[in-house]
């Protein structure tokens, strides 16, 4: 029985780590006052790069390097749309999500169905590992995990400790009187989207190089949009987005759970996309006043204007 | 040295608006043409493929006003819903609930009804089903104000596995050899096509009739002016007093319920059963966002940029069978072109001018 637990919980923390990963990202480019809609299309197009060079070069370090690097580059299209030129950023962000998830089924068309030789292998921690129960389930897992706790608990600090986590902050909630304190407001959302769009990369070079380590059109899954409603779920909190990709996590590993009882496993794939609804939902129940979302969130702010 | 000055243009001609987009669409496919060339295919063969496929032969052409009647659908009630700023992105889903309702009254009288019945029968039960999906984000976004994007998204997930589990489950056909989907409908629930194409006529009729009476309802009516100023200036809205909650209910009732239509034609006039759900639409819901784009929210103009955009699925198919390429083809193109469209608004709202003087700085002044 110990044994199912530790197996489930361990499952629990793979499925959370790319929706922690993507939620920390979109939690600071919202932060800087930028709705980012794009997060399915650079996880798919960080998915791709990752497992065509890990594929290439059997080095999945590599890979992920490149991955990022591929999603802070398409992430620069909402960029300059939604900053420079003050689109819609709904629409630019969908735009973005089109062409990362054209861009990444074309490119991997050759690799569908290819299984990785070598992959980001799970590293367990000496000392911390060996703890009954404890150990299995949180110090044996892949870098990806490690650098997701530790990136989110970095994101933390850096937005709610630091002068410069106080300048982005503030270049979301009143972007006119930050630029007045002689910050350079299009630079700050600049730095955020691409932030964003690295860490979305991020969380798709997992999928493709470390829990599946295949290659398939639509490997995301919906992934993307999980990670937006995990914004709002989070508070815009990267402390917070732990406990809330986790819980999901739960969710994606339940579908496996039940599978055996006899549900149909169609209804079971429903339920990461309903339990999203239902936490919008309870959200939703509150005061919106605490929800503290960044005041400017999706606002295109023109300079010199008064 | 050189200065890029911007200025703000007073004025926007229809004529400037039209060279705008032309423009845009130029760019996108220099832009395209690059992306192409950069994944190793020859671009000027693609995009001359892509149009030639849709528009240079009476088969593209035809194939291409098929695909156009989903597109003017969906795409005219976009429009509405995106001038209230109704994010719709759920008309996926909303075809799919379309098409389900259809199946659903098709298989129960297809058999007892004669089809003078059956098939409005039909198209009202799209309508519902579609209608009934578009609800749900609209009373989630003014009661609980869930974010509308989100909801609808997850709705075309829910939507896409619930039809999966009807056609390997109860409604699993016992002519399919054991392949998922539902039988065949009966002849009377099938739509009638023009002879030697595709093109079912009646919904092509629907779907023109639909965008010229949801153009009276923007332009003309009450209601029509009620969606403009939620979507414009929605503080202003709250001091007229405009009611919210029904107007965004009517416009997810119309856009949704148009997207079920959809579903119904592609159903009755296309598939004849009800198959996997990515078969019966083809990226519909997502393709028609961009047509209402480019469509500048006229639903008018939608039976234009539908056709277009019509035309770029039916050749995207032409270069997917001719040169190798992914289904994905079509949605860079897409992405692209949509890319374009809203950074082709900048230069509609703004003049840029690229100087190489070093006295300009009363030029950027005096302009203004």
């Amino acid at each position: 029985m110990e044994d199912v637990v530790i197996s489930v919980l361990y499952r629990t923390m793979v499925a959370g780590t790319p929706l922690l990963l993507g939620t920390v990202g979109e939690v600071i480019c919202e932060r800087s006052g930028i709705l980012n809609l794009g997060v399915e299309g650079v996880m798919s197009v960080g998915a791709v790069v990752a497992f065509v060079v890990t594929y290439t070069t059997g080095n999945p370090w590599l890979a992920l390097m490149a991955a990022i690097l591929a999603g802070m580059i398409i992430s620069l299209i909402h960029a300059f749309a939604s900053i420079t030129l003050m689109a819609n950023q709904v629409v630019s962000g969908l735009a973005l999500t089109m062409i990362g998830l054209g861009l990444s089924g074309m490119v991997g068309k050759p690799y569908v169905g290819k299984p990785l030789a070598v992959k980001m292998n799970d590293f367990a921690i000496p000392w911390l590992s060996d703890i009954p129960f404890i150990g299995p389930i949180f110090f044996k897992q892949s870098p990806f995990f490690y650098m997701a706790i530790i990136l989110a608990l970095a994101a933390w600090f850096f937005l709610e400790r630091t002068l410069a986590g106080i300048k982005v902050r503030s270049t979301g909630e009143n972007p006119r009187a930050t630029e007045t304190q002689g910050v350079n407001v299009t630079l700050v959302r600049y730095i955020c989207v691409i932030t964003g769009g690295a860490f979305s990369a991020m969380a798709g070079a997992h999928l493709s190089t470390s829990y599946s380590k295949s290659w398939i059109e639509g490997m995301t899954a919906g992934r993307g949009w999980i990670v937006i409603a995990l914004t709002i779920f989070a508070l815009w909190n990267p402390g917070k987005a732990i406990f809330g990709s986790f819980l999901f996590g739960g969710v994606f590993v339940l579908q496996y759970l039940l599978q055996p009882i006899g549900i149909s496993p169609n209804f079971l794939a429903m339920l990461p996309y309903i339990a999203t609804l239902l936490i919008l939902f309870g959200m939703g129940l509150r005061d919106r006043r605490r929800l503290n979302a960044p005041a400017q969130l999706g606002e295109p702010y023109k300079r010199g204007e008064r | 040295m050189f200065k890029i000055i911007v200025y703000d243009r007073d004025s926007i001609t229809p004529l400037r608006s039209l060279m705008t987009n032309i423009g845009s669409l130029l760019a996108s496919l220099l832009a395209i043409g690059i992306v192409f060339f950069l994944c190793g295919v020859n671009p000027l063969y693609a995009i001359g493929k892509i149009f030639t496929g849709s528009f240079g032969s009476m088969y593209g052409f035809k194939e291409t006003i098929t695909k156009a009647i989903p597109l003017i659908l969906i795409g005219g009630g976009l429009a509405l819903a995106f001038r209230a700023k109704f994010w719709n992105i759920g008309a996926e889903g909303q075809l799919l609930m379309g098409a389900l309702m259809g199946t659903w009254i098709g298989l129960t009288w297809g058999s007892s009804l004669p089809s003078s019945i059956l098939i409005p029968l039909m198209f009202v039960a799209g309508f519902i089903g579609g209608a009934f999906l578009g609800l749900i984000p609209a009373i989630l976004k003014i009661k609980f104000s869930i974010n509308e994007v989100i909801s609808t998204l997850m709705l075309n997930y829910i939507c896409a596995e619930l039809i999966t589990m009807l056609i390997v489950g109860p409604w699993k056909g016992n002519t399919r050899f054991g392949f998922p989907g539902t039988n065949n409908l009966n002849d009377a629930a099938l739509l009638g096509v023009l002879s030697g194409s595709r093109i079912h006529y009646v919904t092509l009729i629907i779907a023109i009739v639909s965008v010229v009476i949801l153009s009276i309802i923007v332009y003309r009516t009450r209601f029509g002016y009620e969606v403009r100023v939620i979507g414009e200036n929605p503080e202003a809205g709250k001091y007229a007093g405009i009611d919210f909650f029904k107007t965004t209910l009517v416009i997810m009732i119309l856009s949704g319920g148009l997207a079920g239509v959809a579903g119904v034609g592609e159903l009755a006039g296309i598939h004849h059963y009800l198959g996997y759900p990515a078969s019966i639409s083809s990226g519909y819901g997502f393709t028609a966002i961009i047509v209402a784009w480019l469509a500048k929210l006229n639903p008018i103009y939608v039976l234009v940029s539908a056709l277009f955009f019509a035309g770029i699925l039916v050749g995207g198919d032409a270069i997917q069978i001719s040169l190798g390429l992914p289904g994905a083809t079509v949605q860079i193109v897409n992405g692209i072109l949509l890319v374009f469209l809203i950074m082709g608004d900048y230069f509609l709202k703004h003049k840029v001018i690229v100087s190489f003087a070093n006295n300009d700085p009363e030029i950027a002044v005096n302009k203004k």
